[in-house]
């Protein structure tokens, strides 16, 4: 009996260790992604207590509206303009802090502040400095010379202005995790790089950048599923909480999929069924671009 | 076993004795949650309630307005969650009268002896499609006035007495014309700080807005909507419109360096130029609004269906939109009440503020709001302004000329349809 009992605890007490999660990931996390699936089919207000069944009517609608494909379009470049100098700079500061510097601690804590600091307050800020009236970057640009830029108005200029929140909140972070990868990498192939006559810039290219590969390929997926999401920054950038902060801009110049969402689910008569449908097709995209990029990433060389 | 044996004992005592007292009596402690936006001014009013009622506590929750109605609505949806009085602002409040099945009918509270306290259409909008259900008590109304400011007026050769301002300007044509020369004088200085803000004021006067009494859309075939549109297409290509948009940074920002020379101001927005604007006291007054009267904004006061302390959450409302109480609450934040018979009372008549130059503030509004037409708000009112507003930006913003941007709000309307 008792060496029974032992072996059922060895065989089955880990998946009872690990089954909370499960349970959890299942009722809060897969219900509700069936449950979305379920209500898209739906013609769903959040204010009437009768719902049709549809089918497939609300992706058609969707499909055919062209500020669904703004939305995509405005996402996708908001996710280049902020993913990529985001990575190469974490690479950068992970490679700067990875060397012997005095206050070591200090300078991995203040990169990790930014992250630390509430989304909100973050875009709020930046709101300001990036004002059209009396926003910092606009003073600081005609000083110069310069001409001042109506940062929310234009498409390139709001999607740069949104992507530097985005880089400034995660920038640190990231660094902070390719450090944490980068002082696995044995000291001695730097050693005998420079022995070598290596160049800083080619022991980063040759030796860390490849011995962190696995840390790479999963920062870059991670920060493609946040940024492929990413709502805080571009409401509060438009502010004010009325039409444009739906919209994203006067122009939906800067409306992304998430606030294409939002802005069917919270107004135009609480479409909940549509915006589902809209969650559906996000998941779906992000699928597509995190094994797209999972693709590209894996090409570094071993 | 008995070790156990008396504690769940007492805790089965004790649930059964929680359930026994549904139906709350007098002298028992009764939580009422109030849910708003912005400021109500009811703070003071909670302690002077508790004296008369001892056996009530009232919990406040504010959030900003956006976030305000669209969590009201997930706790409507979902059933839970929402206060026992929630504030409902104009623009949200036709979607729910179209559909008021989540609220208490007030008509069924003892709400029937009340009809005549307030503005007959300040009534009328709390009341359901089919008007047999009364969604909510109205607390303040938005009439309309023009606040201006003096010193900039003066700079422009404009003359700065409110009543021969108001002269400048009986229709809203002859307003874009003032502000034409008013542009002339002052060429770095705008005449209103929004262009959306005009169209919105125009269309609100009219008697029929965006929607016809069948809740039927009619941004296309009400030519007063086009005539307001084109009226402030003309403001924009004058240069007269600062092109903010309200409740950004950038707005509040511009009301203390002072860029803008008017602004269509509801009562309600009189504190908010106040706060705003600290170091412009004295230099703002108020004339009467172009094109004579209409409202924007104002509020009700609603009770979900969810909350089970409907009688004593009633009484609260009842209270707190009572004149009485109105009267405090304009005094203090400059709501201007929905209760006609403050508008002989004296003491609100002859009220006037140091910041706005003294002009009579209680004057003015009670003109303004007596005078309202009452004009019936559809559904998606709020969602029809935001895609003609986003036109009038991209005009501003100098994204499509007039007609195309015209054009665009039709095709947006019509998917609101």
């Amino acid at each position: 009996m008792r060496t029974w009992l032992y072996k059922v605890d060895t065989r089955v007490s880990p998946y009872l260790y690990i089954a909370p999660f499960f349970l959890l990931f299942a009722v809060f996390g897969l219900w509700p992604l069936f449950y979305t699936a379920y209500v898209s089919l739906f013609d769903w207000s959040l204010l009437k207590d009768e719902h049709t069944f549809i089918g497939l009517q609300n992706y058609g609608e969707m499909f055919q509206d062209s500020y669904f494909w703004n939305a995509l379009f405005n996402t996708v470049s908001i996710l280049a303009l902020s993913t990529i100098p985001q990575l190469l700079l974490s690479l950068l500061l992970a490679h700067l802090i990875n060397r012997r510097l005095r206050l070591k601690t200090f300078w991995r804590l203040g990169m990790l502040l930014p992250n630390v600091t509430s989304v909100v307050a973050v875009a709020v800020i930046f709101s300001q400095l990036f004002g059209r009236d009396f926003g910092l970057i606009n003073w600081t640009l005609e000083h110069l010379g310069l001409g001042r830029v109506d940062w929310q108005a234009g498409v390139l200029s709001s999607h740069i202005a949104i992507s530097t929140m985005i880089i400034w909140q995660w920038a640190g972070y990231n660094a902070l995790i390719f450090l944490a990868a980068m002082q696995a990498v044995p000291k001695e192939l730097y050693e005998s790089a420079t022995l070598d006559g290596a160049t800083e810039f080619q022991q980063l290219r040759q030796i860390t950048i490849p011995s962190i590969r696995p840390t790479i390929i999963f920062v870059v997926m991670v920060s493609t599923i946040f940024g492929l999401q990413v709502f805080a920054q571009p409401q509060l950038f438009a502010g004010g909480g009325g039409g444009a902060a739906l919209t994203g801009g006067s122009d939906r110049q800067f409306q992304t999929l998430t606030l294409y969402l939002y802005e069917h689910g919270f107004s135009r008569g609480f479409e909940f069924g549509y915006a589902s449908s809209v969650a559906w097709v996000m998941f779906l995209v992000i699928v597509v671009f995190a094994f797209i990029n999972y693709r590209l990433v894996r090409r570094i060389k071993k | 076993m008995r070790r156990l044996l008396i504690p769940l004992l007492a805790v089965g005592l004790l649930a059964s004795a929680c359930g026994g007292n549904d139906t709350p009596s007098g002298n028992e402690k009764i939580t009422l949650t109030i849910a708003g936006f912005g400021d109500f001014g009811f703070k003071p009013l909670y302690e002077e309630y508790k004296k008369t009622h001892p056996n009530i506590e009232i919990q406040e929750r504010i959030s900003d307005y956006s976030a305000h109605h669209q969590s009201l609505i997930s706790h409507l949806a979902t059933n839970s969650g929402a206060a026992d009085i929630e504030a409902i602002e104009i623009g949200y409040l036709s979607s729910f009268t179209a559909t008021p099945n989540r609220f208490h009918n007030l008509l069924d509270l003892g709400a029937k002896d009340l009809q005549s306290t307030y503005l007959p259409w300040k009534w009328e909008q709390g009341l359901s499609t089919d008007k047999k259900t009364l969604v909510g008590l109205g607390t303040d109304v938005g009439g309309m006035a023009m606040c201006y400011r003096t010193d900039l007026f003066q700079k422009a050769g404009l003359p700065t007495a409110r009543d021969e301002v108001s002269k400048l300007w009986p229709t809203w044509e002859e307003y874009v014309a003032t502000g034409k020369k008013y542009k002339a004088a002052l060429p770095d200085s705008f005449f209103m700080e929004a262009s959306g803000n005009m169209f919105r004021a125009i269309v609100e006067q009219a008697p029929q807005g965006v929607y016809d009494d069948n809740d039927k859309l009619v941004v296309e075939t009400n030519p007063l909507v086009k005539k307001a549109w084109d009226l402030t297409v003309d403001a924009i290509g004058a240069g007269l419109s600062n092109k903010l948009t309200a409740w950004t940074p950038e707005w509040t920002a511009a009301f203390g360096k002072g860029t803008f020379g008017t602004i269509v101001c509801p009562a309600w927005m009189t504190s908010y130029i106040e706060t705003n604007a600290k170091d412009a006291s004295g230099k703002w007054d108020i004339a009467a609004v172009p094109g004579g009267a209409g409202s924007m904004g104002g509020s009700h006061l609603a009770l979900p269906k969810q909350g089970k302390n409907q009688k004593e959450a009633f009484e609260l409302i009842k209270w707190l939109t009572a004149p009485e109480q109105q009267k405090k609450v304009f005094k203090a934040t400059g709501n201007f009440p929905s209760t006609p018979s403050l508008y002989t009372d004296p003491d609100l008549t002859s009220f006037s503020k140091p910041f706005f130059n003294n002009a009579p503030l209680g004057k003015i509004f009670t003109a303004s709001a007596q005078a309202v037409k009452p004009q019936h708000q559809g559904p998606k009112q709020g969602d029809v302004f935001n895609a003609i507003g986003g036109g009038l930006g991209r005009i501003e913003q100098g994204k499509q000329a007039a007609p195309e941007a015209w054009t665009q709000v039709l095709a947006d309307c019509k998917k609101l349809a």
